[in-house]
């Protein structure tokens, strides 16, 4: 199963290293890694999505929370969160298949931000499966690369409660 | 002569060493242990002035064993001092042992030139990078004016919750560097938050499991010992009448000349612990981490019973098994107010089960052969110290018949490297442990191959008048490997046998007394010969060469299923 976690980290040397240190030796599994600034210089927000059963991810996010630069961790389980993907992905063009990857582009609200003789750099943002299936449908046209940030989420505003966010 | 005095508006200022130097005697830093080294000079030149004690160990790791078993001895924060590059590799061995056993201690780094880092300069190594996973905390000082407060911070963070080693690496030019004097702040670490205080539903949870449980059993680790508990623990155990059981690291926690002590569980332990463990109701684990050598066979560890878990690591709850009521905190804490929500029970048929296991498999060895058995060597000890000596081990079988035959009685007398299972931690822990308690007798039981790995440190010793004695049970076989070759491997005794040196003669070179004993009837005298002796010394005890430790719990197998039991019987 995949957990989405966020942890609010200092803004230090040595976090990162410390966190993808702690994963590889715990023999944990990352399935992606999003890190950056927040509103606040000192700190940045890390959102880590982790596949494993309930005590691994339970595991993950004690073993997160003890380290001594990581603020906050949050494991999103259970709650009505929204999570984004941003990919850029590089599709041959040839001029007559322009108008269908326009079409498509298009089905997708994904934004074209550059164009070459024979290719279009493609900007989607959206949740991971919306960024699947826009990859699985540039396929047949042929993929020369592409580019994703990894998951980035926040959970949606619940009335009468607080986001819980633990430190354990 | 008269001195200028110094404008009004120009903050006093002093080089970092001194500021590292004040910093940690402000910590209340009495001794440290630690090597010299290029870009430690400016902080040595500092520490010549200073009220700390200095002990120079023959290496590295030697010295961070010392400052963990002076940790270990004391309960208060062991500090350790390494240059740059090979000194702080040196180092790794010892930190990795005190993390594992959860033993607060500060180690300073030195380290190259901020500006030469990451260049491959002379004697650079990446501490941080090569420390992390075995530390609890580490961190690079890049700003001189960092240096007092991540100094603070680190006695901090390895003296509390789950303690642990934390590590600073200093550059050189920190040291040197002038730095405006400031008056000491609070510590804050908004990333380090601890529970002490047990959730008080929690508890009362507990105490109900406890009341409704015809047949408990108290498993005690050594974050009992480390948290100070070891009277609350008594009073929980003497109120609800529970049995005790500890772990290697829990010995010393509950007086194991109490008739409610089972003394040690697992691979090694009584078969009366794992016998209670395995048909219990209710295991209260506290300060234990259900550990692969405590609980056997995962899937078959205590299969009947509730688990309560007290712990002040949350992380070290439902990691191996799942608990139905953990208690986050500390255990001091908890066992008082568990102590006081309890009621008695008499449990009388339980206690009539456990002392029938007693009595028909006590620990027990032979005692009729001509050669030395080296339980006989360790329970004479035990008998001429009445069991009150602090005893230190290396590695091997010698650790396991001095946890089964040395009967300890209060906490902090044991001190062995358990987690990591470090040889060569003995004789350097035994340093670092009289070092805490001059003018108690001492005593590392320590294997011939653990020993020979750090005998070096006898000049330590020898140098600053510790009279440790080495008590060693030389079977001239790394015994334990040979143990699992006789059982596993077909009695195929590969490369697990070295030829040693002449032990007596190598303390005798090193200025300390050296005494080799073969003869079973030698052995009284000399361990009380031993035990007078006023300098270090090595006695070395050639035992028999392939005596086993028994009973044993297989790798893999269930906490029950051992075997060894009955073996003495035919006699
Ligand atoms: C540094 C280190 N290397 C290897 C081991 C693996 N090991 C465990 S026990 C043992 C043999 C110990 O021999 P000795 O010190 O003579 O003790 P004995 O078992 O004979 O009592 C070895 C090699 C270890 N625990 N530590
Ligand atoms: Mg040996």
């Amino acid at each position: 199963m995949k957990h989405i976690i966020s942890a609010l980290v200092l803004n230090k040397p040595g976090v990162l290293a410390h966190v993808a240190g702690m994963f590889a030796a715990r023999a944990f599994n990352i399935d992606s890694l999003a890190v950056g600034r927040t509103d606040d210089p000192n700190l940045s927000r890390m959102t880590i999505v982790v596949i494993g059963d309930d005590r691994v991810v339970e595991q993950v996010r004690k073993q997160l929370a003890k380290i001594v630069t990581i603020v906050k961790v949050q494991d999103f389980a259970g709650q009505d969160v929204v999570a984004r993907d941003l990919m850029l992905i590089t599709v041959s063009c040839p001029a007559e298949k322009r108008p269908e990857i326009q079409a498509l582009i298009e089905m997708f609200m994904a934004k074209v931000v550059d164009i070459g003789p024979k290719t279009v750099m493609v900007e989607v943002a959206g949740p991971e499966s919306k960024i699947e299936a826009f990859i699985d449908s540039c396929r047949p046209y042929g993929i020369k690369s592409m580019v994703r940030t990894g998951t980035v989420a926040m959970a949606r505003y619940v009335r009468g409660r607080a986001t819980k966010e633990t430190n354990e | 002569m008269s001195k200028e005095p110094s404008p009004p508006s120009a903050p006093a200022r002093k080089p970092g060493s001194q500021v590292i130097v004040d910093t940690l005697v402000e910590q209340g830093v009495e001794v440290m242990f630690g090597y010299l080294g290029g870009v430690v000079l400016p902080l040595f030149d500092k520490l010549y002035d200073s009220p700390i004690r200095f002990i120079i160990p023959r290496h590295e790791q030697g010295g961070c064993h010392m400052a963990d078993a002076y940790a270990r001895a004391t309960g208060r924060v062991g500090v350790v001092v390494a240059t740059s590059g090979p000194g702080a590799t040196n180092l790794t061995t010892g930190l990795a042992t005190a993390m594992m056993d959860s033993v607060p201690l500060v180690a300073l780094t030195g380290q190259v030139r901020t500006e030469l880092i990451g260049n491959d300069a002379f004697q650079e190594a990446d501490t941080t990078g090569i420390t992390r996973p075995i530390t609890k905390h580490n961190v690079i000082v890049k700003d001189p004016q960092e240096l007092a407060p991540t100094i603070r911070e680190a006695f901090y963070i390895a003296s509390t919750g789950r303690p642990g080693p934390v590590l600073i690496d200093i550059p050189v030019d920190m040291q040197i560097a002038e730095v405006p004097v400031t008056p000491p702040g609070k510590v804050s670490l908004p990333g380090y938050r601890i529970r002490t205080h047990g959730h008080a539903r929690q508890i009362s949870a507990a105490a109900r499991a406890i009341n409704e449980a015809q047949r408990p059993v108290l498993y005690v680790g050594g974050g009992v010992i480390t948290a100070g508990a070891a009277a609350e623990l008594r009073a929980l155990a003497k109120k609800a009448n529970l049995p005790v059981t500890m772990t290697l690291m829990g010995l010393g926690a509950f007086d194991q000349t109490d008739p409610a002590s089972l003394d040690m569980l697992g691979m090694h332990g009584t078969a009366y612990a794992n016998f209670a463990v395995q048909e219990c109701d209710l295991l209260i684990a506290v300060g234990a981490r259900f550990d692969d050598r405590v609980t056997g066979h995962l899937k078959t560890f205590a299969p009947q019973a509730r688990v309560i878990h007290i712990d002040i690591d949350p992380a070290s709850i439902s990691k191996n098994v799942r608990v139905e009521i953990p208690v986050v905190g500390s255990a001091k804490d908890i066992l008082a107010e568990l102590t006081d929500a309890v009621e008695p029970r008499e449990r009388a048929e339980w206690f009539a089960r456990i002392a029938a296991w007693k009595q028909r498999h006590p620990l027990q060895y032979d005692r009729q052969g001509s050669g030395i058995k080296p339980q006989y060597v360790i329970e004479e000890l035990w008998r001429q110290t009445d069991g009150q000596a602090t005893i230190v081990t290396g590695v091997g079988q010698h650790q396991m018949w001095t946890a089964q035959f040395y009967r300890f009685r209060r906490p902090r007398q044991f001190i062995s490297s358990g987690g990591l299972g470090t040889m060569g931690y003995g004789l350097p822990a035994a340093i670092g442990a009289q070092v805490a308690r001059p003018g108690e007798l001492v005593v590392d039981i320590d294997g011939d191959s653990s020993f020979n790995m750090t005998m070096n440190e006898l000049c330590t010793a020898v140098q600053y008048e510790l009279p440790v004695k080495v008590c060693l049970i030389n079977n001239g076989y790394m015994g334990m490997v040979r143990q699992w070759q006789e059982l596993f491997y077909g009695r195929r005794y590969s490369c697990s046998s070295l030829k040693n040196p002449d032990f007596a003669k190598v303390a005798e070179a090193y200025g300390a007394v050296g005494v080799t004993v073969t003869d079973k009837a030698d052995v009284s005298d000399a361990v009380a010969r031993m035990l007078a002796e006023t300098r270090p010394c090595v006695f070395d005890f050639h035992v028999d060469r392939e005596e086993n430790v028994w009973p044993m719990v297989p790798a893999g197998r269930s906490l029950h299923e051992m075997d060894g039991l009955d073996i003495f019987e035919m006699a």
